[in-house]
C-alpha cells in the first residue's frame, strides 16, 4: 500500500514536467490556433541540448536550464517563419502539415547524426527518504522547477505588458488588430514560448529517465494527452492534467506491463478528445471570431 | 392552418447569459418577416436555433408542421429551410455555379448531379451572376460573394429562407438591387425570414416585423406600427425614459 | 454509363495495361517488384486521398488499414486454410467495418484533432496486437510455402499476386475517379471546403465522412494483404509503419491531393526519388529529411502539388486528366 503511495506521489513529480511540455502546445493552439507538431522533436532538442552542453562544455546540470530555455524561444521564434507565418490564415490541414514536415526533417537529421541508441544525463542530487522509499532528488527538482516555470509564465501573461498583448491576440487577433497590437511579432513571441516550453521540459525529462532521438514521439502524444485533458489553450489546466496523468501512470506502472500503459494512453486521449471536446477540466474557451 | 414556421418559447443560454429568452413568433407562408434588433439582441443566435446550428435549452421550432428542434442543420435544409450568412462562406476553390449545384443537389429535392446544374444556374440567373458561371468564388467581389451566397440557398429550392444581413456592406445601388432580386424571390413563392440593420429596406420589404431586444421580444406587427412603438424607438436610441416622454408628448 | 466516353477513363484503363503487360513481357522480374511498390503506393496514396483532397481530413495513421488489411489475410489463410481470394475480400470487409467503427467515434473531431487520433488508433491497435497471442504477438506470424501450392508454386504465385495487386491499383483510381464524378463526391468537396457550410446547405456530413473513411479503408486493407502474403510473414511494426503513413501523405500532396492523376504521380515521382535516394550511401539515411522538406516545400509554395502547377500552366488539361 505504501508502495503505491510512494508511486503516485512519484507520479505527481514526474506529472508535473508532463504539464510543462503541455502547456507549451496549448499555449501556441490557444494564440494562434495551431497545433505545433514539432513539439516532440522540440523535446528531444532539449534533452540532446542539455545531454551536449554537459557532456561537451562541462555545464552544471540544472545551469544549462535558462540556456535551453533561450535557444528554444530563439528556435521556436526561426521556426515560426519559417514554417508556420506563410499558412497562419489558411485552414489547419496546412499547418498541420508544415509543422509535421518539419519533425518530420528533425528527427531524421536526429536519428542521422546520433542514430537510435540510448542517451543518459547523469545527475546526481540526494533525494528524500520518507520510511523505505526514497524519491528521486531528480524528480523534486523538476517538479519544483516546473512550479517555478509556471509561476514565471502566469506573471508573464498576466503581470506585464506583452502578455496582456500575447492574450488578446489569443482571445480575438482581429480585434487585437484593429488595437495597434503587432500581431505577427506576437504570434512569433507565442511560439517561441511554446517551443521554448517544450524544450526545457525535454531537459528536465532527460535529468529523469534515458532517452533516444525517437524519444519525442512517447512525450508529444503524452503531451497531447495532457492537453486534451486540460482543454485547449488552458496553461492551469495542463499542467493539473499533466500532474493527473503522472498519477494515472504511477498507479498502473506497479500492476501492468509499460507497453500496456501506451495503448490505455493512446485509448485516453481518443476517448477524452471525442467525449470532452472541452477538456475533462471543463473549462471552456470562448472564442470569438 | 399553421404557418411555415413556429417558433415556440426559444430559450438559450451562454454562460450566465439569456441570449434567446422564451421567443414566440411565426412566419407565414408566401409573406416576409423582418427582423430586427440593436445589435447583441440575438438574432443571429436565433437563426441558429431555428437550422440546427445550435441546440435551444428550450422551446420548439415547427417548420411546415414537422418539428425539427434540436434537429442537425443538414436535416432542416433537407426539410426546405436554407440560409445565407452574415459572414459569407463560399466554397472559394469551386465556381459559381459548382457552389450552386452543392445548394441544389443537398436541399430539399435532393436532386441528382444531372439535373442539379439547371437548378444551379436558375438560382445563379434569378441574382444576377449569370455571367460569372464558372468564375472561381474566390474572385468575385464582396457583392458578388453575397449573391452567390443567395444563389446557393436559392438553388435547393427552399420553402423557407433565412437571410442574415444579406445587404450589410453593399452600396446603395447594389442594395436596390439586391431588394429587386428579394422581391423576385418571394414573387416566386419562397418564404423569407430576414434580419437585416438597414431600416428603410427592411420595412419596405416586409410584410411583418418582429423587434427583438437582448434577447426577447420587444414588439411585433407591420411595419407602420413598429416604427412607431415608442419601446422600440427607446431600444434603438438608449434612452430608457425616452418612452414615456414620447407618450407624454403625444 | 457516359464514364466511358471520358477519355480519363481509358488513361487509367493504358495504365493499368501498362502495370499488367510490361514486365510480363520478358519476364523482367525486377521491374515487376519495383512495379509491385509502385501499384502498392498508389493504391494507398489514392485512397487517402479521398479522405485528404476530397474531405480535408488528414489520416495521419491510415496504415492501420494496411496493416489490419494484411493481419486478417494472413491469419485467416494460416489459421483457417482460407484461400487467397476469399481471405483477402474478407480482410478488406473487417476492416472497412473497423474503420466504420472507429470513424464513428473519431470522425466527430476536426482538423489537426483527427488527424492525431488516427496517430492514436494506428499506434493502439499496433500495441494491441503486439500483445495479442492468436495473432503472433511480437513475433507476428509466418506463413509456410506450402500456401503457395494451390497457386502453382511460389514463382507463379509472385506473379498471380502482381496481377491481383494491380487489378486493387486500377479499381483504387477508378473508385477515386467515380466519387470524384459523383453526387457523393461532391458533399465531400464541399466538406473538405467549410464543413459547416456544407451542413447548412444539407451535405448529411457524419454520414458522408464515416462513408468515406470506410471506403477508403478497404482497398488497402486487401492490398495489405496481398503484400504481407507476398512476403509470407507480418510482424506489427512493418505492418503498422508510421513512416510509411508518413511517406504516402508527402506522395499524396507531391502528386496533389485532390485529383486523381496527382496520387498516381507522386506515388511514381517518389518512388525514384527513394530509389536513387538508396543507391546513394549519403542520403539513404536521409531519407525522412528529404521527405520531410519536401512536403514543407509543397506545403509552403504549391499546396496544389504537381497537379496544381500543371494545371495552372495548362488549364486545357483539368478537362481531360481530373
Amino acid at each position: 500500500m505504501i508502495g503505491l503511495l510512494a508511486s503516485l506521489l512519484d507520479g505527481i513529480l514526474v506529472g508535473a514536467v508532463y504539464g510543462l511540455a503541455a502547456m507549451g502546445i496549448t499555449l501556441i493552439w490557444g494564440v494562434m490556433d495551431v497545433i505545433n507538431l514539432t513539439h516532440g522533436a522540440m523535446i528531444v532538442a532539449g534533452m540532446f541540448g542539455v545531454y551536449l552542453l554537459v557532456g561537451t562544455l562541462g555545464v552544471p546540470v540544472y545551469a544549462t536550464l535558462p540556456i535551453v530555455l533561450v535557444g528554444g524561444f530563439l528556435a521556436g521564434v526561426a521556426l515560426y517563419w519559417i514554417a508556420v507565418h506563410r499558412v497562419i490564415g489558411q485552414p489547419p490541414l496546412m499547418s498541420l502539415l508544415s509543422t509535421f514536415s518539419v519533425n518530420l526533417v528533425l528527427i531524421g537529421l536526429g536519428t542521422a547524426v546520433w542514430g537510435t541508441v540510448l542517451f543518459n544525463v547523469p545527475v546526481s542530487l540526494p533525494g528524500l527518504s520518507l520510511g523505505r522509499y526514497t524519491f528521486p532528488g531528480t524528480h523534486l527538482m523538476a517538479a519544483a522547477l516546473t512550479g517555478v516555470i509556471g509561476g514565471v509564465l502566469y506573471l508573464f501573461l498576466y503581470r506585464t505588458r506583452t502578455g496582456k498583448a500575447v492574450r488578446a491576440v489569443s482571445g480575438n487577433r482581429e480585434a487585437a488588430e484593429l488595437v495597434g497590437i503587432p500581431t505577427r511579432r506576437v504570434l512569433a513571441l507565442a511560439f517561441g514560448l511554446g517551443v521554448a516550453l517544450a524544450c526545457v521540459s525535454g531537459m528536465l525529462i532527460a535529468t529523469l529517465f534515458p532517452f533516444t532521438v525517437l524519444s519525442g514521439d512517447a512525450y508529444q502524444l503524452k503531451s497531447f494527452v495532457v492537453t486534451v485533458l486540460g482543454g485547449l489553450g488552458n496553461p492551469a489546466g495542463a499542467l493539473a492534467a499533466g500532474i493527473a496523468l503522472g498519477l494515472l501512470e504511477g498507479l498502473a506502472t506497479p500492476f501492468m506491463p509499460v507497453s500496456w500503459t501506451l495503448v490505455i494512453e493512446f485509448v485516453l486521449f481518443v476517448v477524452v478528445l471525442v467525449a470532452f471536446p472541452g477538456g475533462v477540466l471543463g473549462l471552456r474557451r470562448a472564442r470569438a471570431h | 392552418m399553421s404557418a411555415l414556421l413556429e417558433v415556440e418559447g426559444l430559450s438559450k443560454r451562454f454562460g450566465g447569459v439569456h441570449a434567446v429568452d422564451s421567443l414566440s413568433f411565426a412566419v407565414e407562408e408566401g409573406s416576409i418577416l423582418g427582423l430586427i434588433g440593436p445589435n447583441g439582441a440575438g438574432k443571429s443566435t436565433v437563426f441558429n436555433l431555428i437550422n440546427g446550428v445550435i441546440a435551444p435549452d428550450a422551446g420548439r421550432v415547427r417548420f411546415r408542421g414537422a418539428d425539427v428542434t434540436g434537429a442537425p442543420p443538414y436535416r432542416v435544409a433537407r426539410h426546405g429551410l436554407a440560409r445565407t450568412h452574415q459572414i459569407v462562406q463560399p466554397f472559394m476553390t469551386m465556381t459559381v455555379l459548382e457552389n450552386c449545384i452543392v445548394g441544389a443537389c443537398f436541399g430539399r429535392e435532393n436532386l441528382p448531379l444531372s439535373r442539379a446544374r439547371e437548378a444551379a444556374r436558375e438560382a445563379a440567373v434569378l441574382v444576377g451572376l449569370e455571367d460569372r458561371l464558372e468564375t472561381l468564388a474566390s474572385q468575385l467581389t464582396i457583392a458578388g460573394k453575397k449573391r452567390l451566397e443567395l444563389a446557393r440557398a436559392l438553388a435547393a429550392r427552399p420553402t423557407l429562407l433565412l437571410l442574415d444581413e444579406v445587404l450589410a456592406g453593399l452600396n446603395p445601388t447594389e442594395v436596390e438591387r439586391m431588394i429587386g432580386t428579394l422581391r423576385a424571390i418571394r414573387g416566386r413563392g419562397v418564404s423569407i425570414l430576414m434580419i437585416e440593420h438597414l431600416m428603410q429596406a427592411i420595412m419596405s420589404l416586409s410584410d411583418r416585423i418582429v423587434v427583438l431586444n437582448t434577447g426577447t421580444k420587444l414588439a411585433e406587427g407591420l411595419p407602420a406600427e413598429v416604427a412607431a412603438d415608442p419601446l422600440v424607438i427607446e431600444a434603438y436610441l438608449g434612452d430608457p425614459g425616452l418612452a414615456d416622454t414620447l407618450r407624454s408628448a403625444a | 454509363m457516359t464514364m466511358l466516353r471520358r477519355p480519363f477513363f481509358w488513361i487509367i484503363g493504358a495504365v493499368i495495361a501498362i502495370f499488367a503487360l510490361v514486365p510480363t513481357y520478358g519476364n523482367n522480374v525486377e521491374l515487376r517488384e519495383s512495379l509491385l511498390l509502385a501499384a502498392v503506393y498508389i493504391t494507398l496514396a489514392s485512397n487517402l486521398n479521398m479522405m485528404l483532397g476530397y474531405a480535408g481530413y488528414v489520416n495521419f495513421g491510415g496504415i492501420v488499414f494496411f496493416g489490419l488489411g494484411g493481419y486478417f489475410c494472413v491469419w485467416l489463410m494460416s489459421a483457417l486454410g482460407w484461400p487467397l481470394v476469399a481471405a483477402t475480400l474478407a480482410g478488406g470487409v473487417a476492416v472497412s467495418a473497423l474503420a466504420l467503427l472507429f470513424g464513428l467515434g473519431i470522425l466527430r473531431l476536426r482538423g489537426a484533432y483527427f488527424a492525431l487520433a488516427t496517430v492514436g488508433v494506428n499506434q493502439g491497435v499496433m500495441a494491441f496486437v503486439t500483445n495479442f497471442g492468436p495473432w503472433g504477438g511480437a513475433t507476428g506470424i509466418y506463413l509456410s510455402p506450402v500456401l503457395f501450392k494451390p497457386l502453382g508454386g511460389p514463382a507463379q504465385a509472385l506473379w498471380t499476386i502482381y496481377y491481383l495487386l494491380v487489378g486493387v491499383m486500377g479499381l483504387s483510381l477508378y473508385l477515386s475517379y467515380t466519387v470524384k464524378s459523383s453526387k457523393f463526391g461532391l458533399g465531400l468537396l464541399a466538406i473538405g471546403q467549410n464543413e459547416d457550410a456544407a451542413s447548412v446547405l444539407g451535405v448529411p456530413t457524419p454520414r458522408y465522412k464515416a462513408a468515406v473513411y470506410s471506403l477508403s479503408a478497404f482497398l488497402p486493407a486487401i492490398a495489405g494483404g496481398l503484400y504481407f502474403f507476398k512476403g509470407a510473414f507480418i510482424q506489427p511494426p512493418d505492418a503498422f509503419d508510421l513512416q510509411l503513413s508518413t511517406e504516402v501523405i508527402v506522395i499524396a500532396m507531391l502528386g496533389g491531393q485532390g485529383t486523381v492523376t496527382g496520387p498516381a504521380l507522386g506515388a511514381y515521382l517518389y518512388e525514384e526519388l527513394r530509389g536513387w535516394l538508396l543507391t546513394s550511401p549519403t542520403f539513404s539515411s536521409f531519407q525522412l529529411v528529404i521527405a520531410g522538406g519536401l512536403l514543407l516545400a509543397i506545403v509552403l509554395f504549391a499546396p496544389g502539388g504537381l497537379m496544381g502547377l500543371i494545371y495552372r500552366r495548362w488549364p486545357r488539361l483539368r478537362r481531360i486528366l481530373e
